[in-house]
C-alpha cells in the first residue's frame, strides 16, 4: 500500500470506525431500551419487572436476544418467499443507515451532509417498505391489515412531522443537522423554547411514526395479533423488532439535534451571561456516573447470590470506568466530543422515557380517530404554526423586534387556533350524528 | 358450450363473498376474546358488514352431569361455570334447590352470603375493568385492578380456603362460621377501595381517548336491549332499570339501600360507567351488611340426604354479569332430574352481532369486553 492510497482512504477511517461502532451497539443498546421500558412500565404497574436473568434482570436483554437467535425461523407455505425474507433486512437497514447523518457529538458523526435532515426523513420513510412488504409476503390477513393501517398511518403523519421540523429549520436556516444545533449554539437558546408548538407536533407525530401508543394499531395486539409481525418469528421478528426501537432513537435524535439543542450541555451559556469564570456544570456528567455507581454498589450489597453480587459488581465498575472518562476528560482535546454525546444520548434517554410514559398511561386510539386527529388538527395546526413562526421571525430579523416578544405572539396566536381546532373537531360531524340518531331511534 | 360460473356448484343459500370484503377469525386462539370465543367477521375494509359468534369450545356438559350427582354434589360443579364469580354461581345454585326443597337459610348465612356475593360482583367487574381496558389498549390499570382483587380473593381464601372456585356456600345455608377479623377486613377493603376506585376513574373516565373509543360505539337501545333478552350491566346501560337484587330481593338484599345505576345511551362508555357505579353501590352494600351481621345459626335444618318433593322451580340471582337462573327439575330422588341454567354471558352475547354490525375492527374488541363473557359460562 503507498502513501496515495492512504492518503485517499483516509477520511473514510474515522467513518468507517464510527459505522462498525453504531451497528455493533446499538442493537445492545436496544435490548437495553427493552429492559429499561419493562422496567419502567413494572415500576409504574406495581410490580418488579425482570429479576430472575442477572441481579434486577440486568443480563434479560442478552438472554432474550439468546434465545431469538435460537428459535425455530418459520416461513408459512404460502408466503412470498423471497419477499418474505428480504421485507425485515429492508426495515432494519433503513433504519441502520439514519444514523449516518445524526450527529452524536460535535465530532462524532459519521457523515455530515448539507441535506442531513432530509436524507434521514427519506432514509426513514423507506423503511416503510420492509413493513408493507412484509405484511404483504406473509399471506395473512392480520398481516395485511396491520401493514395496510402502518403505511396510511406513516403517510398521513410523516406530513405533520415534517411541517413540524420546517419550523426548526427556519430559525436554524440549515439543513445539515450540526449547523442546526451550532445555530442553536449561537442564539443561545434551544429551540423547543422558540417554536414549542412545533415540537410538541413533532412529538405526536414521531410516536405516531414509530407505530408505538397510543398509536400502536399496525401491531395493537388485542385486534391484529401482532399486526405485520404475526406470522415472523425467531431472527427475523427481531429484526423488526429492533428495527422499531432504531427509529425509535432515530425519531428522538431528530427530536433532540433539533429542539433539544443536541450535544449541547444544558445551560451552556449560563456562564457567559453570568460571567463565570468556569463551567461547572460539566462535572455534572461525572458525578452523574459516580452517582450510578454507588446506586449499584447498595443494590449488589443486597445480593443474595455471590454470582449475582459479582455481576453487579460489574456494573458498579463499568459507571466508575465511564466517570473516570468523563472526569479525564475534562481537562483532554476530547472533552467536547465526550460530553456532547454524554449530553446527547441523555437527551435521547429523555424523550425515549416520554414515550414509554405515554405508553403505560393512555388507551390506544381507532384507526380513524388516528386519521382524524393527524389530517384534521395536527396537519392544520402545523401549517398555521409555520406560518407564525415565519411571521415571527420576519418581524425579529426585518423590524428588529425583540425576539421574546415575537416569541410570545407567534405561539400565542397558534395556541388560539389550537383552541378553536380543538372544539371545531369535538363536534360530531353530520355523518356521524346521523348514525348516533339512527341507532338510538328505536327507543 | 354454456357460461360456467364458479357460484352456480355451491349449494343454495351460500353467501358469496363480494370482490372487496375479506373475512377474518378472530378466535378462538385470540388473545383479546377472552377466552376460546370465535367471531367470524366479514369485513369490507375495517368494517364490519356481518358477524357470527361461534362458540362451544368450552363445553363441559355441567347441566348433564348435575343429572348424575347428588345435589350437594353438584354445587362444586357450578363454580366452574362462571369462574370469575364462582361465589354468585354457588349462591343461585343453593337458593335454587332451598327453593325447591321450601327451606330457607338462617338470617345470618344470608347476610354473609350477601357480604361474599358483593365482594365478588366487585372482584368479577375489576377484572372485567381491567381486561376491557388492556383491550382498549390501556396497559396499567390491569394490575391495578388485579391488586384489588387479590385482597377480595385473600378473604375468599381464608374464609373458605379457596380463591377461585370457592364453593363458599351449601345448601341450607354455610359450611363455615366467619373467621376472626373476617368484619374488620371487609371494612378495611371497602375504606381502602374508594379512593382506589377514584384513581382509575382519573385514568379512564376523563381520557379524551378512553372517551373516544367508548362513547356511541356498540350502541344497544333499549327496545332491541330487552327483545334479546339481555340482563344485567348491559340492560341497565341501556336505560331499563332493571336488578333483580331490587325487584325479586333474594338472600338479604331487602335489608340494605343502594341504588340501580342506569345510563341512557347504552354504548360502551354506559356499560363502563354502569358497572364502575355498581362497584360503589357493592362497596356500599358491604358496608352497610358488616355493620350489624346477626347472631344464630348458619345452617338450616335440611338434613343430611336431599329428597326434594317432585316439582320444578326456577330461581334467579343477579350475577356480576346478569340474570343467573337455576331451572331445576326434580323426580322425588337424590339427584335432580334436569337441570338447567341460564347464564348472563350466553344470552348476553347475542346482543354482540347487533352492537358490532356498521363499526370497525377495534370496536370488537371493545364491544366484546362491555358485554363481559366468560367462555365458561357461555358453553358450559
Amino acid at each position: 500500500m503507498n502513501s496515495r492510497m492512504l492518503e485517499e482512504i483516509q477520511p473514510f477511517i474515522l467513518p468507517v470506525i464510527y459505522a462498525v461502532v453504531i451497528v455493533a451497539v446499538l442493537p445492545l443498546l436496544a435490548g437495553y431500551i427493552v429492559l429499561l421500558e419493562r422496567k419502567v412500565m413494572a415500576h409504574m404497574q406495581a410490580r418488579m419487572g425482570p429479576m430472575r436473568v442477572g441481579p434486577h434482570g440486568l443480563l434479560q436483554p442478552i438472554a432474550d436476544a439468546v434465545k431469538l437467535l435460537l428459535k425455530e425461523d418459520i416461513i408459512p407455505d404460502k408466503a412470498d418467499k423471497l419477499l418474505f425474507w428480504l421485507a425485515p433486512l429492508g426495515s432494519v437497514t433503513m433504519a441502520l443507515l439514519a444514523y449516518a447523518a445524526l450527529p452524536l457529538g460535535p465530532t462524532f458523526q459519521i457523515a455530515d451532509l448539507d441535506v442531513g435532515l432530509l436524507f434521514i426523513l427519506a432514509v426513514s420513510s423507506l423503511g416503510i417498505y420492509g413493513i408493507v412488504l412484509g405484511g404483504w409476503a406473509s399471506n395473512s390477513h392480520y398481516s395485511l391489515l396491520g401493514a395496510l393501517r402502518s403505511a396510511a398511518q406513516l403517510v398521513s403523519y410523516e406530513t405533520a412531522a415534517g411541517l413540524a421540523l420546517v419550523s426548526g429549520l427556519l430559525l436554524g436556516g440549515s439543513l445539515s443537522m450540526k449547523a442546526l444545533v451550532e445555530a442553536q449554539d449561537q442564539i443561545g437558546v434551544w429551540f423547543i423554547f422558540l417554536v414549542p408548538i412545533s415540537f410538541f407536533i413533532y412529538m405526536v407525530a414521531s410516536i405516531a411514526e414509530t407505530n408505538r401508543a397510543p398509536f400502536d394499531l399496525p401491531e395493537a395486539e388485542s385486534e391484529l395479533v401482532a399486526g405485520y409481525m404475526t406470522e415472523y418469528s425467531g431472527f427475523r421478528w427481531s429484526l423488526y423488532f429492533l428495527a422499531e426501537y432504531a427509529n425509535m432513537i432515530v425519531v428522538s435524535g431528530i427530536a433532540t439535534t433539533l429542539f433539544l439543542g443536541g450535544w449541547l450541555r444544558p445551560l451552556a451559556s449560563v456562564h457567559q451571561h453570568l460571567g463565570l469564570p468556569f463551567e461547572a456544570l460539566d462535572i455534572l456528567p461525572a458525578l452523574i456516573f459516580l452517582g450510578l455507581a454507588a446506586w449499584c454498589a447498595k443494590l449488589a450489597m443486597r445480593q443474595a447470590v455471590p454470582v449475582q453480587k459479582m455481576v453487579m459488581f460489574l456494573f458498579v465498575g463499568l459507571f466508575v470506568v465511564l466517570a473516570g472518562a468523563m472526569a479525564w476528560s475534562l481537562t483532554s482535546p476530547l472533552m467536547a466530543g465526550i460530553h456532547g454525546a454524554f449530553w446527547f444520548i441523555v437527551k435521547v434517554l429523555v424523550y425515549l422515557y416520554g414515550f414509554l410514559w405515554f405508553r403505560f398511561t393512555f388507551p390506544r386510539y381507532r384507526f380513524d380517530q388516528l386519521m382524524k386527529l393527524g389530517w384534521q388538527f395536527l396537519i392544520p395546526l402545523a401549517l398555521v404554526n409555520l406560518l407564525m413562526v415565519a411571521i415571527g421571525l420576519l418581524l425579529h430579523q426585518h423590524f428588529g423586534w425583540w425576539l421574546l416578544w415575537t416569541v410570545i405572539l407567534s405561539n400565542g396566536l397558534t395556541l388560539l387556533f389550537a383552541a378553536w381546532l380543538g372544539s371545531e373537531n369535538a363536534k360530531p360531524s353530520s355523518t356521524e350524528a346521523e348514525a348516533l340518531a339512527a341507532a338510538s331511534g328505536g327507543k | 358450450m354454456s357460461e360456467h360460473r364458479i357460484t352456480d356448484s355451491l349449494p343454495t343459500g351460500t353467501t358469496v363473498l363480494g370482490a372487496d370484503e375479506i373475512i377474518i377469525n378472530m378466535g378462538p386462539q385470540h388473545p383479546s376474546t377472552h377466552g376460546v370465543l370465535r367471531v367470524k367477521l366479514k369485513l369490507d375494509g375495517e368494517r364490519i358488514v356481518d358477524s357470527e359468534c361461534i362458540i362451544g369450545y368450552l363445553h363441559r356438559g355441567v347441566e348433564k352431569i348435575a343429572e348424575h350427582r347428588s345435589y350437594q354434589q353438584f354445587a362444586p360443579y357450578v363454580d366452574r361455570m362462571d369462574y370469575v364469580a364462582a361465589v354468585s354461581n354457588g349462591l343461585g345454585y343453593c337458593e335454587a334447590v332451598e327453593k325447591l326443597l321450601g327451606a330457607e337459610a338462617p338470617i345470618r348465612a344470608r347476610v354473609v352470603r350477601t357480604i361474599l356475593t358483593e365482594l365478588q360482583r366487585i372482584a368479577s367487574h375489576l377484572l372485567w375493568l381491567g381486561t376491557h381496558a388492556l383491550d382498549i389498549g390501556a396497559l396499567t390499570p390491569l394490575f391495578y385492578c388485579f391488586r384489588e382483587r387479590e385482597e377480595i380473593l385473600k378473604i375468599f381464601e381464608k374464609y373458605c380456603g379457596a380463591r377461585l372456585t370457592t364453593h363458599a356456600f351449601r345448601i341450607g345455608g354455610l359450611q363455615y362460621e366467619t373467621y376472626d377479623g373476617f368484619e374488620a377486613e371487609v371494612k378495611r377493603f371497602c375504606t381502602d377501595f374508594e379512593h382506589r376506585m377514584n384513581e382509575y376513574e382519573e385514568l379512564l373516565t376523563e381520557n379524551r381517548i378512553w372517551v373516544g373509543r367508548t362513547k356511541g360505539v356498540g350502541i344497544l337501545n333499549s327496545a332491541d336491549a330487552i327483545a334479546l333478552g339481555v340482563t344485567g350491566p348491559v340492560l341497565r346501560a341501556s336505560g331499563v332499570q332493571w336488578d333483580i337484587r331490587k325487584a325479586m330481593p333474594y338472600a338479604a338484599y331487602d335489608l340494605y339501600k343502594f341504588e340501580i345505576p342506569t345510563r341512557p345511551t347504552g354504548d360502551t362508555f354506559d356499560r363502563y360507567i354502569v358497572r364502575i357505579e355498581e362497584m360503589r353501590q357493592s362497596r356500599l352494600i358491604c358496608l352497610q351488611a358488616i355493620e350489624n351481621i346477626p347472631t344464630g345459626p348458619i345452617m338450616a335444618r335440611i338434613g343430611k340426604v336431599l329428597k326434594p318433593p317432585p316439582g320444578e322451580v326456577y330461581h334467579g340471582i343477579e350475577a356480576p354479569k346478569g340474570e343467573l337462573g337455576y331451572y331445576i327439575v326434580s323426580d322425588g330422588t337424590t339427584q335432580p332430574y334436569r337441570v338447567r341454567v341460564r347464564p348472563p354471558s350466553f344470552i348476553n352475547l347475542q346482543a354482540f352481532d347487533k352492537m358490532a354490525r356498521g363499526s370497525l375492527v377495534a370496536d370488537v374488541v371493545a364491544i366484546i369486553g362491555t358485554i363481559d363473557i366468560v367462555l365458561g359460562e357461555v358453553d358450559r
